[in-house]
């Protein structure tokens, strides 16, 4: 990779990566920045990849954004930050809850042009509570465009028992929420709460966008909440599969994420951002170049062709 | 062929309604209907756009309170208790970007509506694996069940829906439109294979059709619905000029073809319903009245 190259000598770590590692882990902020992005990272690939599949991203970016006037908000009133991003985050989810949907409960229809909204006064909110808080001209870089250093031991343990609170639901609706998702109809009838199901879903992205927007800053979130989940569905349509993929790529791009801007005077999001982007790129070209060169491409030709053969004499008895 | 919707039984009727009224939006949809389903039979509902087909499929399913008169399924207020109703709604497809497999959309059939996420392992889950691949075997469509759904085409979607429907073993079917947005072939052999599961499996179906020629043969009575009103009995005894002239209050002519089918002429809101001799008619406005 080129830009691996020009890092290395720009930044200069040694030869030895595990020196490097070991230099990296020998300071507290980069141990924390690691526990908190392995933590957002495995969260995000997971609540990620069902919002992919429920197309819900517009949703995922606008509670993200949202969780930046929480933050500013929190700042500029003396609370804690943490506190802001997920008041923000969850207090969107909520508004965007009660928007009326189509009647099958298909999310993205009408919905789009109130989330836009949202988004557009959340983002100037923001704008205001840091000129209300006055000065604070660093601190708004690192609410969008993310920052990994001073993530103190309180907030990995917010981070860590929110994660595990949020996957553990995940895991609770697992099916009802995946029927919900790719059949509403057929779910609805079989008394699964699709509605609800909806609802506590958003609550979760809210969850994990403001997780998320703690790392990567706010506007970059799509880079560790979409990024990976859509990589990982370019390749597979199998769920267990799917999601081990997003995980992997998720842990991936934040570990490498981390170790470069360690090295280099350039924002850990560009890197986050970079990396999911090459993923992404990789895996639609992976599954583009499968598509043109099928394995087996003759043995479905013709099963089809035998296929349309019986039709053919079944419409015609 | 003894009429099946009348001739009495000694077991509980598959459906029963009893003076049922749907009202939606302020409106009655239809009102005062009485019907009863024989068990094992092949029913369709028909009737034109809006009419209220969908209606009636959604208040078997208990979906849809009644606002007067009561409905029995197997002798038991409405709803899918114990998963005895398999249910295939309307116009589905999936677009191409879905990335679930047909086996997952089946499988969801299956235990899509139990908490948690499945243990990969053990004997309840082979007995579910097994039960999948038979269902899908049924329908025949093993050979892209491992694909995308948004991938294969309208009919193999379909049959993998069909799949779902049946993978509780429901005694109960309710199809609501399978043929409709199907190519002729397709439809032809989707109505093949619905008609050959309920005469093999004893399973009791009712399917909306937007066209009952593809289904005619196979079929042991009609459900009519039309301005509100309902009139059932066998496809000979419904599909006539007196019965729906008096229907629809106008007159309404239906024509037989020398081969059997009947098409209905001067419909007043769907002139092309029900016309459908292979290939000659199928402009159909794909419009649905909007009661979904």
């Amino acid at each position: 990779m080129p830009a691996a190259l020009s890092l290395a000598t720009l930044a200069g770590p040694g030869p030895n990566p595990i020196d490097d590692l070991r230099q990296m882990l020998a300071l507290h902020f980069m141990v924390n920045a690691f526990r908190a992005g392995t933590i957002v990272a495995v969260l995000a690939a997971v609540v990620g990849w069902t919002m992919v599949l429920r197309r819900q991203s517009f949703v995922g970016h606008t509670l993200a954004v949202v969780s930046f006037p929480g933050a500013a908000a929190a700042i500029w009133l003396g609370v804690s930050a943490t506190a802001g991003y997920f008041a923000g985050s969850v207090a969107a989810a909520l508004v965007i809850a009660l928007v009326p949907r189509s009647p099958a409960g298909r999310p993205g229809s009408q919905e789009s042009a109130v989330i836009g909204t949202v988004q557009a006064f959340a983002l100037a909110c923001g704008a205001l509570f840091i000129s209300l808080y006055g000065g604070f001209l660093d601190g708004i870089t690192g609410l969008l465009f993310g920052s990994f250093l001073g993530v103190s031991d309180d907030q990995v343990l917010v981070l860590g028992v929110v994660a595990l609170v949020v996957l553990a639901v995940m895991g609770a609706l697992g099916r009802p929420l995946r029927f919900a998702t790719v059949d509403g109809d057929v779910a609805a009838a079989r008394g699964v709460p699709v509605r609800l199901l909806s609802v506590v879903f958003l609550v979760l992205l809210g969850c994990t966008a403001a997780e998320v927007s703690q790392i990567t800053g706010a506007l970059l979130v799509f880079a560790l909440l979409v990024m990976p989940a859509a990589a990982a569905q370019q390749l597979t349509a199998r769920p267990i599969l799917g999601l081990g993929l997003a995980v992997g790529f998720g842990l991936f791009v934040v570990w490498a994420a981390l170790s470069f801007a360690f090295y280099s005077p350039w924002p850990v999001g560009f890197f986050v951002t970079t990396f999911g982007f090459a993923l992404y790129l990789g895996a639609a070209g992976f599954r583009w170049a499968a598509a043109r060169w099928p394995r087996g491409a003759r043995e479905v030709d013709r099963s089809s062709q035998a296929r349309s053969g019986e039709l053919g004499a079944a419409v015609g008895a | 062929m003894p009429d099946p919707l009348t001739a009495p039984r000694a077991s509980n009727p598959a459906v029963r309604f009893d003076g049922a009224t749907a009202r939606l939006g302020g409106r009655d949809i239809w009102s005062g209907v009485d019907l009863t389903v024989e068990q094992g039979t092949f029913v369709a509902v028909l009737g034109p756009n809006g009419s209220g087909k969908s209606t009636l499929i959604k208040a078997v399913l208990g979906l849809l309170p009644l606002s007067d008169g009561h409905i029995e399924v197997f002798g038991q207020p409405p709803g899918d208790g114990g998963g005895q109703i398999g249910y295939l709604p309307q116009r589905r497809n999936f677009d191409p970007g879905v990335r679930v497999r047909g086996v997952d959309v089946v499988r969801m059939g299956s235990d899509g509506d139990r908490w948690g996420i499945p243990l990969p392992w053990g004997k309840a889950r082979r007995a579910r694996d097994t039960r999948v691949d038979e269902v899908i075997d049924l329908v025949g469509a093993s050979s892209y069940a491992d694909r995308p759904i948004g991938e294969v085409s309208g009919g193999e979607q379909q049959r993998l829906l069909i799949a779902q429907a049946l993978i509780r073993s429901p005694r109960l079917l309710l199809l609501d439109e399978p043929l409709d947005s199907l190519d002729l072939p397709n439809q032809g052999a989707v109505a093949t294979l619905i008609a050959d599961i309920s005469q093999s499996s004893g399973i009791t179906v009712l399917i909306v059709a937007h066209d009952v020629n593809p289904i005619a043969s196979a079929l042991d009575g009609v459900i009519y619905v039309a301005q509100g009103k309902v009139v059932s009995g066998t496809p000979e005894d419904v599909i006539t000029t007196e019965t729906l002239s008096a229907l629809y209050g106008t007159p309404i002519e239906v024509l037989v073809t020398k081969d059997g089918r009947r098409v209905v002429v001067g419909q007043p809101d769907a002139a092309s319903h029900h016309a459908g001799a292979h290939g000659s008619s199928h402009e159909h406005s794909h419009d649905h009245g909007g009661h979904g």
